[in-house]
């Protein structure tokens, strides 16, 4: 038999074999299921990074369906789709999913800001909620007029605000960096510049200066930025990068002798993937925002070891605990207890996603409600209203220490008023662009 | 003055490892006159090669080595059994089309076989910032000593691998038997045939030896920006390095790397202020469009001279 025969055979054979496979969760199909359409991104330049999230995500969904038959009875499906973390791919995902089931999804998570600002017109038609947590718009945070887009936790802007705070505390308080320079190293891209703004204010209230450094995309080589950062002896280097951009950062910053203890990333600089690509120990004494704590102490964790993992429908042990599984896991209690307040409204069946959307606009997690899930302090307490779909804008600060992240900090909150009034700005302009009256909806 | 010198210097060694990218697609259409667009997705299946050996099959650093490079000889001879033996005598764009394909192929499956995670790579080649003074030697510019605090290790040990790199590459292609046939393969594919050289062998042997190329290149980009996906992107830093030193030359791969580096490094810290910075990739692209201009076969490409 011929070579081309033979490996046409054996991937024909695979790809038969790869379809036998059926999604676990009973499927889309089951009757009367919580149907949780996934999108995500296991493969392709930013994969390291979303499979972990994926993961956590699921894991906590196959919980609900192990430990207690899925939510107040009603059984939990879920289907995953592929984007890599392509806007075409994760529309063309976003249209597949909202045909499955007889609701539709519970919720989208777009899991790209790139995805989010494709679906922010369709979410309201489609009456499909979206939660985009730690990316997306940062004026969604204003539910008034963008009343299906729902940031929650936080958003870049307080972010920022936070990171500039967590440096004052290492210098002495907010007096102190007065006269001080701070380095924005941004990736070259809308998100990248996210920050711009509020950074730029901070520094007028503060006195402290900003110099910002673009990083052109991927950032697999960054000589020359660290080169201007050298000339311009900064006190702190802020990093707000993406993919191999943060972990090359890192690396180029040992590499020409700027202490890693002066740097801080944002939350997607900072993760097990960033620290390992840069390698451990040029990472050490490296700090990083984060909207949830790493590590696998938390009792939910340890629920999802007994239930999925022991009994073997988890997805990969090794995510377990780091920064971007327990992210997913957060997400997917978010959205599940969404549903659950939900229910005590519509009755105990399955949600449309305009009745989830109520959920998620009148969701309140208190730290004993947290704790009764077995969350403790891997989150802050959450209070979302119609004005409010940031939620408390909290920020924790982690530090690698070698081999893991470690607390850094309390709970940070950034210029809140500040902030706000930055959010209500854009989304009024953004109101007047789209010819919107701002109002809450189920009022 | 030092600072300058840090950058030009940093430049050029950052230049090196371009270079060591642009050797594979170098190597390549040296001998078949195809723009290999694989290059990179060959250059990240290497190095995740080499760290999947290591993490998944439990082998040791010594033996994950030639495991990796048995795996880059099996991907270069099928590469020559299954998609370039049915093309012989296409036209140069059928192959360069088939590359993008194997490219998408290559990539899904090394992460097929390793899967997506981030590897950090050890190569026990310290990345610490070498403080080098001139002082010692009288070395100074109006008084002042030099001292260039950014020169940095793994930079050095990396130029020193690309000139072994070279040198054996040079050696090959001009003194072997095997490398003269590979040149007159690349000149013309049907003459070459015809005086009895064995293309499918040849084209086996520098698919191999871009393999072999790749995994080096792969190793020294994974133990500075760990293994993962991205590696795929280090093609697009060597494509102006291949338009300024010319496609089909070895010589051509280095000096043009060390061009493209020192000039994008250079523009960056001086010019890139004034543009709002981050204009370093695309000023490599028009620093080589620019030059091309001038000479289009490239620094020390062959300059083709067509009968009409």
């Amino acid at each position: 038999m011929k070579l081309t025969t033979i490996l046409l055979a054996l991937t024909l054979s695979f790809f038969l074999a790869s379809c036998g496979d059926s999604p676990d969760g009973g499927g889309p199909e089951a009757v009367d299921t919580q149907f949780f359409g996934v999108t995500g991104y296991r493969v392709g330049p930013y994969g390291p990074s979303g499979a972990p999230i994926a993961s956590g995500y699921i894991d906590y969904l196959r919980l609900l369906n192990e430990r207690d038959g899925g939510i107040n009875g009603v059984p939990v499906s879920w289907e995953e789709c592929e984007t890599e973390y392509n806007t075409a791919k994760g529309l063309e995902c976003y249209e597949r999913l909202k045909t499955r089931n007889k609701n539709g999804p519970t919720a989208i998570h777009p899991m790209s800001t790139g995805i989010t600002y494709g679906l922010i017109d369709k979410a309201p038609i489609d009456k499909i909620p979206l939660i985009t947590l730690g990316y997306g718009r940062t004026d969604a945070s204003d539910g008034r007029v963008f009343p299906w887009v729902f940031p929650l936790m936080t958003n870049y802007w307080s972010q920022a605000s936070a990171i500039v705070r967590f440096i004052a505390q290492k210098e002495g308080g907010l007096s102190k960096l007065n006269g001080r320079k701070i380095v924005l190293l941004y990736h070259d891209s809308a998100y990248g510049k996210e920050p711009h703004g509020i950074l730029e204010k901070e520094s007028e209230n503060l006195g402290f200066s900003l110099v910002k450094i673009p990083v052109p995309h991927p950032g697999n080589e960054q000589q020359s930025q660290w080169m201007r950062i050298k000339k311009e002896q900064p006190d702190w280097v802020i990093l707000w990068g993406w993919g191999v951009m943060s972990g090359t950062s890192i690396k180029t910053a040992k590499k020409i002798g700027f202490p890693r203890e002066k740097m801080v990333g944002n939350w997607w600089s900072g993760a097990e993937v960033d620290t390992l690509a840069a390698g451990p120990s040029a990472s050490t004494g490296y700090y990083a925002a984060s909207m949830n704590l790493s590590g696998d102490h938390f009792a939910v964790v340890k629920e999802i070891r007994k239930y999925v993992y022991e009994t073997g429908k988890g997805d990969d042990e090794s995510y377990i605990g780091t920064v971007l599984w327990n992210r997913g896991v957060v997400q997917a209690m978010l959205t599940a207890e969404a549903v659950r307040l939900a229910q005590t409204k519509y009755g105990a069946t399955s949600m449309t996603g305009a009745q989830v959307r109520w959920g998620i606009e009148n969701l309140e997690l208190t730290q004993s409600k947290l704790d009764s899930l077995g969350f403790g302090d891997m989150v802050p307490p959450i209070k979302v209203s119609c004005e409010n779909h940031e939620g408390p804008g909290l920020v924790r600060f982690q530090q690698w220490d070698g081999v893991k992240w470690v607390a850094a900090s309390d709970w940070i909150v950034g210029d809140k008023q500040l902030v706000r009034t930055m959010v209500e700005e854009s989304a009024a302009n953004y109101a007047r662009e789209k010819n919107l009256t701002p109002a809450c909806l189920d009022r | 003055m030092s600072f300058f010198l840090e950058v030009l210097i940093g430049g050029l060694l950052a230049g090196i490892m371009y270079s060591l990218v642009a050797l594979g697609f170098v190597l390549i259409y040296k001998a078949s006159g195809v723009f290999n667009f694989a290059q990179g997705a060959m250059v990240f299946f290497a190095a995740l090669t080499f760290v999947g050996a290591q993490e998944k099959l439990g082998l040791p650093i010594w033996a994950a080595f030639p495991f990796s490079l048995a795996l880059m000889i099996l991907l270069g001879v099928l590469t020559e059994k299954v998609v370039l033996r049915p093309l012989v005598n296409q036209p140069p764009i059928s192959l360069f089309m088939v590359t993008i394909g194997l490219t998408f192929f290559v990539e899904g499956l090394a992460q097929l076989f390793w899967g997506t995670k981030v590897y950090p790579l050890e190569l026990g080649i310290p990345d610490e910032p070498i403080v080098t003074t001139f002082e010692n030697w009288g070395i100074s510019l109006a008084g002042v000593p030099i001292v260039l605090q950014e020169i940095n290790s793994f930079d050095l040990i990396a130029a020193f691998v690309a000139g072994i790199l070279v040198a054996i590459l040079a050696i090959f292609f001009q003194i072997t038997r095997v490398g003269r046939a590979l040149r007159a393969v690349a000149d013309d594919h049907q003459a070459a045939l015809s005086v009895g050289i064995p293309l499918k062998t040849i084209w086996a042997i520098v698919w191999s030896v871009a393999g072999f190329v790749a995994l080096i290149a792969g190793l020294m980009w994974g133990a500075r920006n760990g293994v993962q996906f991205a590696l795929t992107f280090v093609a697009l830093k060597a494509l102006p390095v291949l338009i300024l030193g010319g496609f089909d030359s070895v010589l051509g791969a280095i000096v043009g790397g060390l061009i493209i580096g020192a000039l994008e490094k250079l523009a960056e810290v001086y010019i890139g202020p004034f543009f709002g910075g981050g204009i370093e990739i695309w000023f490599a692209y028009v620093a080589a469009l620019l030059f091309l201009l001038i000479r289009p076969e490239g620094l020390f490409g062959d300059k083709q001279i067509d009968r009409v």
